[in-house]
């Protein structure tokens, strides 16, 4: 008896019993279901929900894998200067050392997100007796490449169970949450822990062990450099590619922009909203650009700093393009309507880099501008909609003059 | 005004098995049957008992709401069993067809002469008014209700759709006849499509309006047709009947006679032979498929892939359906199937997925729902292939938690289940599109009537 006929037949036991939601969970990931369709259309697309998730999943790998060799790299480079003149494929950054580095403070990140995410949504399911949904596939690994590398795993835990249960499973799980669970999860990190998130410490793998020693390094990021009006030491060159301190995954607007032409390839994400999104980064920063140039701030304001980075500059620092490409794009929490997907692109970038430069006690703008925009979807969606029932109203009005003009 | 009509949005599910342009006589069914589920919404009441003869064209049920509306048996012959089921509801009548047929006489008409009022009692009398079915609600047409204009499509996008240039050949006359009654039916219009480079008999017809159409399925949809030329509004109703039911009415207006004949397509990747074939309504799907099919599990549908009716070898040929299609059943489990490349299935994203490399490939696609039922989570991919002026999404979710008011802002007196076909096949969370909607329209049609 092969494998197929042995969890065929676990399965046709398991019928009734709460176990059977956590057994499907995993007899769907060895094998698609032989369900066949038993109302309206009788033949049915390729593309399931699992595959959607998995191909979301797919540009994040590159990432993540980029993102180990990072929190090796940054490690090394707090200590030892930061090397002049990288190349993307430069000794310095991929090598055994590095990678040892990140990993073994990646890992656990990875492995704590999934345990404690996926722990909850399978009892969520069992309770509920309906299937394990794929959302958390996705946000589970997300989670670790927007948080710092220095997040103790607690915290994580913590954050993950508040995001997972607050921000998804109370409103009834995936497809019917507000806010994009991850997110929900680093705001929680964010706002719970402040000492220990904010400040310049927790971007640079063992920069708060090293922290009043007289090893002591520094671990801010670019946009904590700016928002305290420091000098730059990274060139455009790392910024795009990467090499640069920052939540893991974020860095590297390169393999950023390779994820989001995936993305856009396999049409699983929104090009109206990437799009618009930039758009709207571009329309903030030109204006602030504007301001400096027009010698409305001066060089001694606290803003000064932030406000004269070039527009285009914002597109490749801070979680910007990170969050764009794959936060914005969730399909759940953004607006569902073409016409609402565009303002709610716009607004997120708009607001994105005006938070950047307004806050610099969080200079990272794209998470909030996110979550507010997350909530504010169903209404931008409500007033699209609004626009399609008039018409059919204003429809009803003109037949109805014609019938009396013309009987 | 003729108006063309060019759909850009929509898809063309391009599968293998269309039936050759070839018609043969299918072996003539001993036993007919009328099923009262065809005719949604209303309640039989039966005029005859078992063992009662029939000739073709005589009452078998009407309709418990309007006597008048008669349902008629499709030959002549023996009521030889009432199936009922649960609190006695009625199933299905099965008549014993006689070897030589007699029809009823409804006497020759000439429809040019006649007045709306003699029509209506002549198709309700005959059981022709069955084949006419309004909007909104997709049911059969109110009699009290006065149409602001009919629609007739005559161009097939569905899969394997059967051709209509090809069954409606040669019945010019019987066309003329019924369109020309029905045009006296309506205030308005009797609107007609036909494919863009089509040579449709309706191309030569008077009493209608002729437009051409193009484009990917659902062009051929007359709710997409409906849409473009004279959209329904609120307390609106237009009514549809297919090309291949004006015949029957257009047959009985000029020889008297009921005749249920229909050429129909056995199409899908299961027949060995696709063909059309000449049967008539009611037969029993045995004596169409049998013997045809490739020898494995199959899926027979009285219908198309996309709206049609599984049926077994016992069933039935539809009272509307002009297509059988039979297509492998798709029971049975595969390996990662939800990660690996898909090269043998259609999709509209390319996640992994490659049948956009092939456009003019034709798929083998069996009954499998690819994936297990889940909440609505991706957007945007509903909207590619659904050309009404409607969010989709919307709409369906209306009708999910019943909100009567949204529901009817949002365009449901515009829609039918088939025209959230195409949504429902690319819907990754595989819900159940077109059953939603026909329970949103049961809803509104009880409610608001």
């Amino acid at each position: 008896m092969g494998l197929k006929e042995k969890l065929h037949n676990i399965k046709e036991k398991g019928k009734g019993k709460k176990w059977l939601s956590a057994y499907s969970a995993f007899h769907t990931f060895v094998y698609t279901p032989n369900e066949t369709t038993h109302s309206g259309g009788h033949i049915k697309g390729a593309d399931d929900l699992k595959r959607v998730m998995t191909n979301v999943i797919i540009p994040l790998i590159p990432i993540l894998i980029f993102g180990m060799f990072n929190a090796g790299f940054q490690h090394n480079a707090a200590i030892n200067g930061f090397p002049e003149g990288m190349s993307f494929f430069s000794g310095d950054f991929w090598n055994l050392d590095n990678l040892y580095i990140g990993a073994i403070k990646l890992i656990p990140l990875i492995l704590v997100s999934y345990v404690v995410g996926l722990g909850i949504e399978v009892f969520f399911a069992t309770i509920n007796k309906h299937e394990v949904e794929e959302g958390y596939f996705v946000t589970g690994m997300l989670v670790p490449l927007i948080i710092p590398i220095d997040t103790p795993l607690w915290m994580l835990a913590v954050a993950v169970a508040f995001g997972v249960v607050i921000g998804k499973e109370v409103f009834g799980g995936t497809g019917m949450n507000i806010l994009n669970p991850a997110l929900t999860i680093r705001a929680f990190l964010f706002f719970a822990y402040p000492t220990w998130m904010s400040g310049d410490k927790v971007w640079v793998a063992g920069a708060n062990a090293l922290k009043g020693t007289p090893d002591a390094i520094s671990g801010e990021t670019i946009l904590g450099g700016l928002a305290q009006g420091k000098d730059l030491v990274y060139s455009t060159w790392d910024m795009f590619y990467g090499f640069i301190p920052g939540s893991v995954g974020e860095t590297s607007t390169l393999l950023i922009l390779l994820g989001a032409f995936y993305l856009l390839f396999t049409k699983i994400a929104s090009w109206r909203i990437m799009l618009s999104s930039v758009i709207g980064a571009i329309v903030m920063g030109l204006i602030f650009n504007g301001v400096v140039n027009a010698g409305w701030i001066t060089e001694g304001s606290k803003f000064y700093d932030l406000m004269n980075t070039p527009y285009w500059e914002h597109l490749i620092i801070g979680g910007f393009a990170f969050g764009v490409v794959f936060m914005a794009t969730d399909p759940v929490t953004a607006s569902q309507t073409n016409k609402g997907k565009w303002i709610y692109g716009f607004l997120i970038g708009f607001i994105s880099i005006m938070i950047r430069v307004f806050n610099p006690a969080y200079p990272e703008g794209v998470m909030l501008a996110i979550l507010l925009m997350n909530v504010f979807s169903p209404t931008i969606d409500h007033y699209v909609i609004q626009g399609n029932i008039k018409r059919r109203l204003k429809r009803l009005k003109v037949q109805k003059i014609t019938i009396k003009n013309y009987g | 005004m003729s108006k063309d009509i060019q759909i850009k949005k929509g898809l063309d599910i391009k599968l293998k098995g269309e039936a050759e342009k070839v018609t043969e006589n299918a072996v003539s069914s001993n036993v007919y049957t009328l099923k009262p589920a065809d005719f949604h919404s209303i309640i039989p009441k039966l005029s005859v008992k078992v063992g009662a003869k029939l000739k073709a064209g005589e009452s078998v049920f009407y309709n418990k709401a309007n006597e008048d509306m008669k349902f008629p048996s499709p030959v002549s012959g023996e009521v030889i069993d009432i199936i009922r089921g649960d609190k006695r509801k009625l199933l299905a009548i099965k008549i014993q067809a006689d070897k030589e047929q007699q029809f009823f006489d409804f006497g020759v008409k000439d429809a040019k002469a006649m007045k709306a009022d003699e029509i209506k009692s002549h198709l309700l009398a005959s059981g022709c008014w069955s084949f006419i079915k309004q909007r909104p609600y997709d049911v059969i047409a109110n009699t009290e209700k006065e149409p602001k204009s009919i629609f007739i499509s005559a161009y097939a996008s569905a899969p394997l759709a059967a051709d209509y240039d090809y069954v409606l050949a040669g019945k010019e006359n019987e066309l003329q006849a019924a369109v020309t009654a029905l045009s006296k039916l309506t205030a308005g219009k009797v609107h007609v499509s036909i494919g863009k480079n089509s040579n449709s008999p309706f191309a030569k017809l008077n009493d209608i309006t002729l437009h051409k159409v193009s484009g990917p399925h659902p062009s051929g949809n007359v709710g997409t047709q409906i849409a473009q030329i004279d959209p329904i509004n609120k307390g609106e109703v237009v009514w549809t009947v297919t090309p291949q039911d004006l015949v029957i009415i257009g047959e009985l207006l000029l020889t008297g006679k009921f005749n249920a004949e229909r050429i129909i397509a056995l199409a899908g990747s299961s027949v060995e032979t696709p063909k059309y074939y000449k049967t008539k309504i009611g037969a029993a799907i045995n004596s169409i498929v049998g013997g045809k099919l490739k020898k494995e599990e199959n899926r027979i549908i009285s219908g198309n892939v996309l709206t049609g009716i599984a049926q077994d070898l016992k069933g039935v040929l539809g009272y509307y359906d002009n297509i059988v299609t039979v297509i492998p059943e798709g029971n049975d489990y595969e390996f990662f199937g939800w990660i690996k490349p898909i090269f043998n299935k259609i999709s509209t994203s390319r996640a992994l997925t490659f049948s956009w490399l092939f456009p003019n490939k034709k798929f083998d696609l069996n009954t499998n729902t690819n994936g297990e039922h889940r909440a609505f989570v991706v957007t945007g991919i509903y909207e590619e292939v659904f050309p009404l002026d409607i969010y989709p999404i919307q709409l369906l979710k209306s009708c999910m938690y019943k909100d009567l008011d949204e529901m009817e802002q949002l365009g449901m007196y515009e829609v039918a289940p088939e025209d959230f076909a195409l949504t429902e096949f690319v819907c990754v969370s595989k819900q159940p599109h077109q059953e939603i909607i026909r329970k949103g329209l049961d809803l509104m049609l009880k409610e608001i009537g």
